[in-house]
Formats: structure tokens, sequence, C-alpha cells
């Protein structure tokens, strides 16, 4: 069993320098590849599914309209014209397992798109997620240059006579120094 | 009263314009001693300003106080019955009076920068007509648009119409002035920073002076914003501290660019690099400390906060263009001036942990930003206005926020110029190791212990950010504690110290550095706090005499409500006896108020406050058909934590303000000598 398989390692090791062969990932990180898309797939399909978890969850997607700015299940006001009835609609919309987006639908037909507590990811709402990521990545692109170019830039001329200490031997100096100077 | 006040505003606002425009061309014609000395005039006017608005400040104090409702602003915020803290408060609990304390705050600031002036006379010269011409704003603005001592029309009223009932709570004395001297605080790094561009400073010297300025400012901004969220949680009675709501989110905005100013100002000072992104942070942080009390007193952008909106926004808009277009113009001219001295050697190193992290300061304030104008530009662009709220910012910040947790976890280890993995490594596995423990520890407790026990991350997106949270918190902790003892260590081994003095020692000797890591250790106590609301619960309930509520742990039953009369106030008041395991604990009276004056109702709530969690009582009011009261219970976990860590975060600022203690000269002693050597007593 074990003879074949050294065979076909040596194969592969004599084959690699002549053929440029796709290199296999590495089987631990293959596995934790597999766990992470697991793991996203169980966030990606898990939800709240009892009615109680699905109010609240949705009762948090929403604003109180009485204009006190807060989020519904979270508007606290005392005799407030507008979250009993709100809270009443959603919680017989669960009831009758209306999905998400058609409660959302219907709350915003009815009070107009301000209801949702944050933008909608369709048509111009879109931009207002896109875009914070849009500026870090973009900020990272920024980053790598900035570093990229630093690091290309020559260094400073030194005097003559001076020889400069690269290598292990700097990582020593400059580590005594730390130890020194930096406590 | 109103005579004196506005002879005081006026008078300040020509000593501005003279401190300003004399101070300018005595700058301009250097060399010239008449104008030197006409500069020295300038200065002192500038110190004057702090007097003369001082006095107008008293002046409106005083009025309230003696309840002069002839001033239409003591009229609209104060009444006879008002208790005399509230009363101090009114300075500041409307637009004009606001604003007059903002002007008393920047010319205190200006007054101590002007007497301080002997540090370098020039490069203050400079920063004094920056604050000089910033103040001839707000006096302005003061004297023009929105005066304090405006005198109210028609016949004399006898009582005022009172302070907005939710600002008549202890904290409001303190909390604006706090967030107040935050905000003012950043022009005053601005001002050295614009001089420095001007007059194209030498060397890092300035750099030295603002970095101490924008730590105190730094300070108060932070201080003010959790009394802020404090104030929330213990007034506003919807169980949370925090609600992204438009003014929360103006004081965030200048609090994370001034904070990636302080991590970055070190690769300036230490390796004279970010020279050009240096300077601008400084101008950020004071634009956006600006922007946000445009966004927030023009009414441009809806907020809770109404209560502060106007017609200055004109005024706003003009100042920050002139601001923008000033400083641009400043840096075009001057920018070559600002070339970085040094290469960044490695990827893996200080210097790199640091730009990362003014990156993921940046992205978390750009966040901020483009979630509170979003409703406008989308008004703007489509024509219908959308809310951004919680959940947006949650699934947005969230997660650059936990990548900037783990850079403070990683950060500290890293040297400067090169760090190596192999360093790396050793320095980053027990950290690692305590985090995984703590994450697995949570994952597998049952949820019954309450808390944040029992975290199932696959359940909900929200228990993986807390446990995230949490366990990144415990990294950050446990790095800093090993930088604690290795420090701690090396001294212990060279002086024969204790473990513990020898880490006092290392911390007087290094108090910006051991200062910045306990501000991070309370920001990562902040972070268990934050994670806790994951878990947090509520539940409402009509509630007669011996009905019973339960949530989490707790029962709660009604013992009694009543209602009582106070010269500013109505109260209703619910008892409630709290039992946990069968046995009663405690007894909570919150609270329901209606205000006289103002004819306006706030709710007092009732917190029981532990580490583990906070029961949070609402009293709602009664039912209008049987005249039960309904109360809202809320369970929250891990509160605590946050005001814990705020306090922490103070320790750490104040520490790292602290100048350092001289290392001590180790003359190293022969072994021979040393073995007949008599012990010495402590404390020679």
């Amino acid at each position: 069993m074990v003879r074949p398989l050294r065979q076909t390692q040596l194969l592969r090791r004599m084959k690699a320098p002549n053929h440029k062969m796709k290199p296999k990932p590495n089987p631990i990180v293959r596995r934790a590849l597999q766990c992470a898309a697991l793991a996203a797939a169980v966030f990606a399909f898990s939800g709240a599914s009892d009615p109680s978890a699905r109010f609240s969850e949705l009762g948090h997607q929403l604003m109180c309209i009485c204009s006190c700015g807060q989020i519904l299940l979270e508007c606290n006001h005392v005799g407030c014209p507008d979250s009993d009835m709100m809270r009443n609609e959603l919680m017989a919309a669960v009831g009758r397992g209306d999905s998400d987006s058609l409660v959302e639908q219907a709350f915003v037909q009815k009070y107009g798109p301000t209801v949702l507590a944050a933008p909608t990811t369709t048509g111009f709402d879109r931009t207002a997620w896109i875009m914070p990521f849009v500026a870090l990545l973009a900020g990272c692109g920024i980053l790598v240059y900035i570093v990229r170019s630093w690091r290309n830039r020559p260094a400073p001329a030194l005097a003559d006579g001076i020889t400069p200490v690269r290598g292990p031997e700097l990582d020593q100096f400059r580590e005594q120094a730390e130890k020194e100077t930096d406590v | 009263m109103a005579q004196i006040g506005s002879f005081a505003l006026l008078f300040a606002l020509a000593l501005s314009i003279y401190c300003f425009g004399i101070g300018l061309v005595a700058l301009l014609r250097k060399g010239d001693t008449d104008w030197t000395r006409l500069g020295e005039t300038a200065r002192r006017a500038g110190v004057v300003i702090f007097a003369a608005v001082f006095l107008a400040a008293l002046a409106l104090v005083v009025s309230a106080f003696r309840d002069d409702f002839s001033i239409a602003y003591i009229f609209h915020h104060s009444n006879r019955d008002l208790p005399a803290p509230f009363k101090f408060a009114t300075l500041w609990s409307g637009q004009e009076g606001s604003l007059v304390f903002w002007s008393l705050l920047l010319s205190g600031y200006a007054f101590v920068l002007r007497l301080r002036y002997k540090t370098d006379p020039r490069l203050f010269a400079y920063a004094s007509v920056v604050l000089a011409g910033i103040q001839i704003f707000f006096l302005s603005l003061v004297n023009f648009a929105a005066n304090p001592f405006g005198l109210l029309q028609g016949p004399l009223r006898p009582d005022g119409t009172g302070l907005n009932p939710l600002l008549q709570y202890p904290e409001m004395v303190i909390h604006p002035p706090m967030l107040y001297l935050g905000y003012v605080g950043f022009s005053v790094p601005f001002a050295f920073a614009l001089g420095a561009l001007i007059m194209k400073y030498p060397g890092e010297k300035w750099i030295h002076i603002t970095r101490r300025w924008t730590m105190v400012t730094w300070g108060f901004l932070t201080i003010g914003i959790f009394l802020g969220a404090h104030w929330a949680y213990a007034v506003l009675g919807w169980g949370g501290y925090w609600g992204w709501d438009p003014v929360e989110n103006a004081s965030l905005m200048p609090w994370l660019v001034g904070t990636a100013f302080l991590h970055s100002v070190m690769m300036q000072e230490k390796r004279g690099m970010l020279k050009v992104w240096n300077m601008w942070l400084v101008f950020a942080s004071f634009w956006l400390a600006i922007l946000g009390t445009f966004l927030t007193r023009s009414g441009i952008i809806s907020s809770v906060h109404a209560f502060a909106q106007s017609s200055i926004g004109p005024w706003f808009a003009w100042f920050l263009a002139i601001t923008f277009a000033v400083f641009v113009f400043f840096f075009a001219l001057n920018h070559k001036h600002l070339r970085s001295e040094h290469k960044l050697e490695a990827i893996v190193s200080r210097e790199s942990s640091f730009m990362f992290n003014n990156l993921l300061f940046c992205a978390l304030c750009f966040t901020v930003l483009w979630g509170t104008w979003f409703p406008k530009i989308s008004e703007w662009v489509q024509g219908n206005k959308v809310t951004v709220n919680a959940p947006f910012y949650n699934r947005v910040a969230i997660p650059v926020a936990l990548l900037l947790i783990i850079l403070t976890a990683i950060g500290p280890l890293l040297a400067w110029r090169k760090t190596s993995f192999e360093s790396l490594r050793r320095n980053f596995k027990w950290p690692t190791v305590g985090a995984v423990i703590a994450a697995v520890f949570l994952m597998i407790t049952p949820p019954s212990w309450g808390g944040a026990f029992g975290l199932r991350p696959w359940v909900d997106i929200s228990y993986f950010y807390s446990l995230m949270a949490i366990s990144l918190a415990v990294m950050v902790t446990l790095t800093i504690a090993s930088e604690f003892y290795r420090g701690g260590r090396v001294i212990s081994e060279k002086s024969g110290q204790g473990m513990f003095a020898s880490m006092v020692q290392l911390t007087h000797r290094n108090t910006r550095r051991y200062g910045g890591y306990i501000v991070h250790f309370g920001v990562a106590v902040v972070l268990i706090g934050l994670a806790g609301s994951a878990f947090n619960q509520d539940k409402e309930q009509e509630m007669a005499y011996g009905d019973k509520m339960a949530i989490g742990p707790y029962t709660l039953v009604c013992r009694s409500y009543t209602s009582d009369e106070f010269p500013n106030y109505e109260a209703e008041w619910a008892v409630l006896d709290v039992y946990k395991d069968g046995r009663q604990i405690d007894q909570l009276t919150p609270e329901r108020r209606f205000y006289k004056a103002s004819q306006q109702t706030s709710t007092m709530p009732y917190i029981r406050s532990s580490l583990k969690e906070d029961l949070y009582v609402v009293y709602e009011g009664l039912n209008p058909d049987n005249g039960h009261p309904i109360l809202k219970a809320h369970l929250n976990p891990l509160v605590m934590w946050i005001w814990l860590g705020v306090w922490i975060i103070i320790g750490g600022t104040i520490l790292a303000l602290v100048p350092n203690a001289p290392a001590p000269v180790v003359v190293p002693v022969p072994a021979r000598r040393l073995e007949h050597a008599a012990p010495v007593p402590a404390g020679d």
C-alpha cells in the first residue's frame, strides 16, 4: 500500500522541474478552507425560524415612524401613536408566515421607505453598502502603492569609509539596541 | 446683565479681530522691531479675550440664577423651580448659550497657549493668529446670528418654559462640557499644524507640542462620548447606550481620526515619516468636529437632538469651506517641505502596523460619515429619503472594528523597522492560545449560566461577532500583560526588585508607551461590554399589585405604585421587589416624571448593575383603561464592563500625559566588592 504512493511522490518530484504543474494545496489548508466554507454556509442558511425570533429580528430592521428615530422594538414612548399598531401588524404578518421580504415590502408600501432601518440592496441604495468597502479597498491600494514606493526608494548614501552592516548582524544590533533602550 | 453680556461679547470680537489682524501683519513683517512689539500687543489682546468671554458667560449664568426671564434665552431654557446645578447647565443647554460656551472654551485653550508662548514664540504666534481667526467666527455667530442676550418681545413672563426634561439629569452638567472640550480642543492642534505648514517649520518639535494637546483633547472627547452614552442609557429608557444618531456620529468622527493621529504621530516623531498624512489628520480632526456641529445645528440631517436646530447652518458651511480652502492653499504651497525622511524597511514592522491602523480608523470614520450623510445623498439623487440606522452600521462597521482589534493585539509586539516572524511567533503564541481557550470555554459552557456564556456562534451572526470580540479582547489583554511582564523582568533582573515594583518603575520610565497599553486594555474591557449586547432580553408587562414578571434569573413582583408632586415635576413610580433563586435581593423604583414648566414627560429607569448583567426597568405609564402600571424590563449583560473600561482608558490617558521618570544610572559593581558590601537601607 505504501510503496506505490512513494513511487508516485517520487515521480511527481522528478516531473516538477520540467513541467509547470499546478501545485496541490496543502491538506491542512484544504481542510481549513472546507471548514470555512461549511461555516459560511451555516451562517448563510441558518436563520431565525421560530415566530418570536423572526418577530424580534424583523422588528429590529424596522423603524418606528413616530419621528422618535428609534428602532421599532426599541421605541419606548408612552402613548406612542404608531409603535403598538406597527408591532401588531408585524406580529400578524409573522403569524401568517409571510416571508421577510414580503413583510418589509408591505411596511414600505404603507409607511414609505424610511420605515426600513437600513437601505435596501437594490438600485441606488446599494451604494450605501458598497462605498465603505470600496473606500477600504482603495485605501489598501494606496497603502500598498506608498509602501512599494518607499521600499524602492534608494537608501541614503553613506560617508566614505563606512561599511554598512546588513543581514543577521544588523538584526542582532537592533535587538540589542531595543533591549537596552526601549524598556 | 444683558447689557454687560452683550458688551463683553462685542469687546471679545473686537479683541479677536485685533489679535488676528495685527498678529498676522507682525508675522508677515518679521524682523521689524516695531511690528514685533505690536505683535506682542496682539498676543496680550488674545489673552484678554478669555476674560471678556468669561464675563459674558458669567452674565448668562447669573441671569439664569436670577430668573431674569426678560432674556429670551433664559425664558426658553430655565424656570424658577429648576434646581441650581441645572440652572448652571442652562449655559450650554440651548443653541445660543452653547455657542457662548464654545467661545469660552476656545478662548480658554487660546489663553493657555498664549501664556506658554515662550516654548517657541514664532510657532505660538502663528498658532495664536489661527486661533484668533477661529474665535472671530464663533464670536461673530454669538454677536450677530445667535445672540444669547436677546430680549423677549412682549410682556414680561412670570416663569420660564424650563429646561428640556431629558437634560435634567446630573450627567448633563458634565457631559456637554467634556464633549465641547474635546471638539474645541481640536482647534489647537490644527492651529499648530497650519502654523507649522505656513512657516515650513523645521524639525518635529511642533508635533511634540501638538501631540500633548491632542491627547488632552482626545481624553476629553472620550469622556464626553461615554458620558453621553451613559446618559442615553440612564435617561432615554430604551435600554441601549448607542443609537447611531447623527449627533452621536458627529462626536465619533473626530474621535476616530484623532485616535488615528495619536498613533501615526509616533511615526513622525521616531522615524520622520507620514508628515503629509499627519498634517491632513490634524486638519481632518478639526474639520470633522466643525462638520459635526454643522450637522447637528443646521437641521440638514434629522436627529433626535432636535433641541439644537436653527438657521446658523450657512455660517458653518462657509466656515468649513474657508478653512478647507486655506488649508489646501498652504498645503499646495509648502507640501514639498513635508517629505518623509526614512523609507519603510519591512512589511512586518511597527510602522506598517500603524499605517494599517490608520487605514482602518479612517475607513471606520468614512463609514460613519457616509452613513450619516446617505439619507441626504439619497434624497438628492433619487428624491426620497432612506433611514440609515443600527443594522447598517452593525453590518459594515463591526467587521472593520474587529480587524482593528486584531491589530491592537499584534501592534505592540512589532518592533520598529523590522520584526522577524520568529519573534512575532514567540511573542504571539500565548496571547493566541489564551484567546482560543476563551473562545472554546465560552462555546462549551451552558447558556443557562447567563451573560456571554454558552455562546453558540453558528446560531446568529451577532453571536459570532460577540465571540470574536471577547476572544480578541482576551488576546489584547494578554499581549499587554506580556509586554508589562517582559519589561518588568528585565528591570527586575538588573535591579533585583520585585516584579510588581519593576513594572511600576517600567511604567514610570516610559509613561507614554505603558499609558497607551493601559488605554488599549481599557478598550478591550469596553469591547467585552459591547459584546454583551448580543444577549439583551426585554419583556413588557402590565403589573397590578402582586403581579410577577420573570426575566432571566430574576422575578419582579409589584409591591405598590404611587405618585407624588415635587416643585419642578410630578412623579409616578412603581415599587418592585426583585427575587433571584427564591430570595429577595433588591427593591427597585422605576419612575416617570412630568415636568410642569415644559409640559413634557421623562422616564427615570431603575438600573441594578452587576459585572454579569444589568437589570434595567422602565416605568412606561399607567394603562388608561384600568390604571395599572406598564413596566418594561431589560436584561443587558456585561454593560458595567463598558463603564469600567472607560475609567481604565481615562487612567491610561492621564498616565500617558505624565512626564517620564529618568532612568536610574546603573553602575556595574565588581563581584568581589559586592560580596562584602553591607546592606543598604531602603530609600537611599
